[in-house]
């Protein structure tokens, strides 16, 4: 799993490659922390890369979510691929958190 | 590809993961089963896995094994089992929330409402001292 972070005006785009499994998604939630301990609290995740995520990985969006949601922050998705997409639709995150098909059109709703 | 039936056995350990997850997808490939289809079998299998290194073995390091047989037809059966404590893992299905909102929704029980949503007919048993989940794995794409 490689994340790469860049602000775009009020937000941050965390973009992510590879894999958010059991073994990754400590250091993927980890780097979410450390975002929003240092005041961010607008997020677009771009998984554009990401192609696969577990359980685990969802654990970590949803405890994320949890804590920006008290910030009154916002986390928006992008970007997603079939296996990812999938994962998202069997779990109902699909409908719990607002999903773009491009990062442009996610920053467009910050 | 791995010729089957075949076995594996490996420590009950988060570095096992990988080496597991392939040795699965090595068999399937082998009864032709298709790239979708693997990755929702490793999604599954990394839930089952992951369950077994958590729980098993709270005080002592142990072992997993799983074999893989041809089921008679197009499909695969797994078997995975572990000598650690009687726990059985289906037990903890929750059926996630689809109504709820951030806030409400639970964190956890999603791992096995996965295992159940793409291998329907999993099982588990009880014998001589180790857990063991039958997964009845078919070609078919689930999702």
């Amino acid at each position: 799993m490689e994340i790469t972070v860049r602000k775009e005006g009020s937000a941050a785009v965390v973009s992510v490659k590879g894999r958010i499994d059991a073994v990754t998604a400590g250091e993927f939630e980890k780097g979410l922390s450390t975002l929003m301990a240092g005041g961010d609290c607008m997020l677009v995740l771009n998984f554009n890369g990401l192609e696969y995520i577990s359980s685990a990985g969802l654990r970590s969006i949803l405890a994320t979510a949890k804590q920006l949601k008290a910030k009154e922050g916002k986390m928006l998705f992008a970007g997603l691929q079939g296996p990812v997409k999938d994962v998202f639709k069997i779990s109902g995150f699909g409908s719990i958190f607002k999903i773009y098909d491009t990062e442009e059109e996610a920053l467009r709703q910050i | 590809m791995t010729q089957i039936p075949a076995n594996i056995r490996v420590p009950a350990e988060i570095g096992s993961l990988q080496p597991l997850l392939e040795f699965v997808g090595s068999c399937l490939t082998s009864q032709g089963f298709g790239e979708e289809r693997l990755r929702e079998i490793e999604l599954a299998m990394e839930e089952i896995l992951v369950n077994i290194f958590n729980y098993a073995y709270p005080d002592q390091k142990g072992e997993v094994e799983i074999s893989c047989r041809c089921d008679g037809g197009n499909g695969l059966l797994v078997e995975v089992s572990d000598q650690g404590v009687s726990f059985d893992p289906l037990s903890l299905v929750v059926e996630p929330d689809l109504q709820a909102d951030v806030a409400e929704r639970a964190i956890g029980g999603l791992g096995v409402f996965f295992v159940k949503q793409l291998i329907p007919g999993v099982r588990y048993r009880r014998e001589e001292g180790r857990n063991i989940l039958t997964l009845p794995i078919e070609p078919a794409v689930l999702l």
